[in-house]
């Protein structure tokens, strides 16, 4: 078969290359999308809408229901809320090795939220509920913090991650 | 036009004395072409200086210094004088040359060429206002719902207007020459030249509609609240493809202007015009991977733009290859033997060619964690921290903006009719820039894996944490020191080309020939519609529903923020 590329590219050196260049393109964009789709891993993507002016009156967003929570299987949610200058709740205690579905809202602007060195991470933008699965697999105190500008307290943005041993019975310690 | 007439030109040290040139040479474009770089330039100075006292308030080094308001209003003002400014006026600038030198043809309208331009500086002062007064702190990308002085987004979009004529001379100049040239084939410097003219039209709408449709009726209180999930799905649409239009005069000289200067031929202009439709058709409809962690589009979209993401590796992998075996043409060309031995051979004192050495080792840095930020899922562990701005800072300051560098040392002379200042403090120059930049820019990459995010002020978390970052940060401090150095080498040097004494006497720019050509290139190889049709249709599939779910799901959208 004639190669397809002799009508755009008379060497043959330059066709073999291009052709490598297409190869690593797929490969790579091939593994990525084999990793995500046999591994399930996706970047958050939950499309879902909530009024930011009215976290208050939300029910899953009220002061009084924000936090850890346990679900039936055994799986964590934490649900927190972003506003300027701060995650609340402040503190939060996850234990090792377990499924954690965080959710969160805004009140005001556009957040980021990311864990160093983890890979819990999720834009929080007005308007939306960002829903973020992960677990933890080392213990230690994390920083929460905000890694989106959001105005000139931004860096001061910050709350405590605090990962335990999971104890056998599946409890946190 | 001979050497005699060239020296009795007006010396007077304005530069534009070139303005009344042949059009064999420099056309009627010197004059604004200059005047173009020149805006550029002086922003690039400008935005230097405030680079380097970011590097320094940022760690904490100097307490008098600290001050977020001065920070981020510092970090708005060196992001939008670097990427909308230095970037739109050069594009201008070398555009109107590289189309009147390469067509040899006059421009298409004179007058409207400098309306454009004047548009975009009153656009540029209109927004320097509100940025210098920290009354626009929202950083490059605007950052809805905090919300800033009108006279900011009206700024903004004057400039992008005034581009726009830019863009409309190109397209109009390219299909003069083809009505008056029937059967002949689009110098390879105007074909990317106009390919490039047609992406920044298309890759502006984008932000033209946040900025028409929702920032600006915003800010003026017509309207009350802005979807935010919508004005960062316009904001993607620009903010790749920004990017390309920003890289591609850098590409255009690498394919042009660097085998020449480096003493052969470009290795193939056909595959250069390929490289070009390429980033035209994939750069645009794949701004989603800056939106991968964004909760407002589904993941089957993101996955979707991050396959076109890696297609559009494909063009620069493409021009990687060309550039590098059009050098080791020139290289053997010199006498250089054996594997290596050619690129000792190459005239590594001639600017052109070591800023594009240079530029081609920084896009294989920045290239390899751009790999990483693409990918759909590994994107994850350095999204929004320092390595994107390490990433950025290599692709764009380094490659792209060396070659700048390397445009304006090149025309300069042409332009002005003087001979550069000093070659030398050029090429110390340029080296400067590129050690500089790999010092700041590889500890940024280890501090984005060390957890550091990007846009901060100051690090008032965990000690364990911090403590970390610390040597990464003070490496980061001197490589700013070394770039503002650099920067105002060029300036100087550039400034003080308009008062050379000494006349230039090659006052033509040579373009390089191909090695390889075909006798008639294909059609779509000579022309635009086709692909440009292609880019209509890409955009539909890609963004058509992404924009739509907006107006068809219920919204709330959020008030204005002051920061």
């Amino acid at each position: 078969m004639q190669d397809p590329l002799r009508a755009i590219c008379d060497d043959p050196l330059e066709r073999k290359w291009v052709w490598i260049s297409l190869a690593m393109a797929f490969f790579l964009g091939g593994l990525l999308g084999f990793y995500a789709f046999a591994n399930n891993v996706h970047p958050p993507s939950n499309v879902q809408t909530i009024d930011s002016t009215r976290l208050h009156l939300s029910e899953e967003f009220a002061e009084d229901n924000l936090g850890v929570k346990t679900n039936a299987d055994g799986s964590l949610t934490v649900t927190l809320v972003a506003a300027r200058y701060g995650f609340y709740p402040q503190r939060v205690e996850v234990p090792t090795d377990t499924q954690v579905t965080f959710r969160i809202a805004s009140a005001d602007v556009l957040h980021g939220i990311h864990v160093p060195t983890t890979n819990m991470t999720t834009m929080v933008v007005p308007g939306y509920i960002s829903e973020v699965t992960t677990n933890f697999p080392r213990t230690g105190e994390f920083s929460l913090l905000c890694n989106e500008y959001c105005g000139l307290g931004h860096d001061a943005m910050w709350s405590r991650l605090v990962v335990t041993e999971k104890s056998a019975g599946g409890e946190t310690s | 036009m001979s050497q005699s007439s060239a020296a009795g030109m007006d010396a007077a040290g304005i530069g534009l004395a070139s303005m009344n040139r042949s059009t064999t040479l420099g056309g009627n474009a010197a004059g604004i072409s200059l005047a173009s770089m020149w805006v550029g330039f002086i922003a690039f100075a400008v935005a230097a200086l405030l680079g380097f006292y970011q590097v320094i308030e940022r760690i904490d080094l100097i307490p008098a210094l600290k001050s977020p308001a001065l920070y981020f209003g510092s970090v708005s003002t060196h992001g939008v004088l670097m990427g909308f400014v230095l970037t739109t006026f050069l594009i201008m600038g070398y555009g109107y040359y590289t189309a009147t030198t390469s067509l040899k043809q006059n421009l298409w309208s004179k007058p409207l060429a400098w309306f454009g331009f004047w548009l975009a500086v009153v656009g540029v002062l209109l927004a320097a206002g509100p940025l210098l007064t920290g009354n626009a702190s929202v950083l490059y990308t605007f950052y809805p719902p905090l919300m800033a002085h009108p006279a900011f987004y009206i700024g903004a979009t004057l400039l992008v207007v005034g581009s726009w004529v830019w863009c409309l001379q190109m397209v109009v100049m390219m299909g003069i020459w083809k009505k008056a040239h029937p059967g002949e084939t689009v110098p390879l410097a105007m074909y990317g030249t106009t390919a490039n003219a047609i992406l920044w039209f298309i890759t502006s709408l984008g932000v033209a509609a946040e900025v028409l449709f929702q920032l600006i009726p915003w800010s003026l209180g017509i309207i009350e609240t802005v979807d935010v999930g919508l004005a960062r799905t316009l904001f993607s649409w620009t903010l790749h493809a920004i990017v390309y239009f920003w890289l591609f005069p850098a590409y255009i000289a690498l394919y042009t202007l660097v085998p020449k200067a480096a003493g052969g031929k470009v290795f193939s202009d056909q595959m250069g015009r390929v490289a070009f439709i390429l980033l035209l058709v994939f750069s645009v409809p794949i701004g989603f991977h800056h939106l991968y962690m964004d909760p407002f589009q589904a993941a089957g979209w993101k996955f979707l733009h991050m396959t076109g993401t890696f297609m559009v590796a494909v063009p620069t992998l493409i021009t990687g290859f060309t550039i590098l075996a059009s050098l080791e043409i020139a290289g053997r060309l010199r006498g250089g033997k054996g594997v290596f031995g050619w690129i000792g051979a190459l005239p590594w004192k001639n600017p052109m060619v070591l800023a594009a050495i240079l530029a081609i080792l920084m896009l294989s840095f920045g290239g390899f964690g751009g790999m990483i930020n693409a990918s759909y899922s590994m994107n994850t562990m350095v999204h929004n921290t320092q390595w994107v701005t390490g990433h950025f800072h290599l692709i764009f300051a380094g490659t792209t903006v060396i070659m700048y560098f390397a445009i304006a040392y090149y025309l300069w002379p042409k332009m002005t009719g003087r001979q550069l200042h000093s070659t030398a403090l050029a090429l110390k120059q340029l080296w400067l820039w590129f050690i500089g930049m790999l010092i700041l820019t590889l500890p940024w990459h280890q501090l984005g894996l060390a957890g550091q995010p990007r846009r901060i002020s100051s690090t008032p978390y965990d000690e364990s944490l911090v403590q970390a970052w610390l040597p990464a940060e003070a490496a980061m401090i001197a490589g700013g020191a070394i770039l503002f150095i650099s920067a105002l080498m060029l300036v100087y040097n550039l400034f003080k080309t308009h008062g050379n004494a000494q006349a230039e006497t090659h006052l033509e720019v040579e373009y390089a020939e191909s090695l390889h050509s075909v006798a008639r290139m294909p059609k779509l190889m000579n022309s635009f519609g086709f692909w440009v049709m292609l880019v209509v249709v890409y955009m539909v599939a890609s963004y058509g529903y992404p924009i739509g779910q907006f107006f068809l799901m219920e919204t709330h959208g959020a008030l204005p923020w002051s920061i």
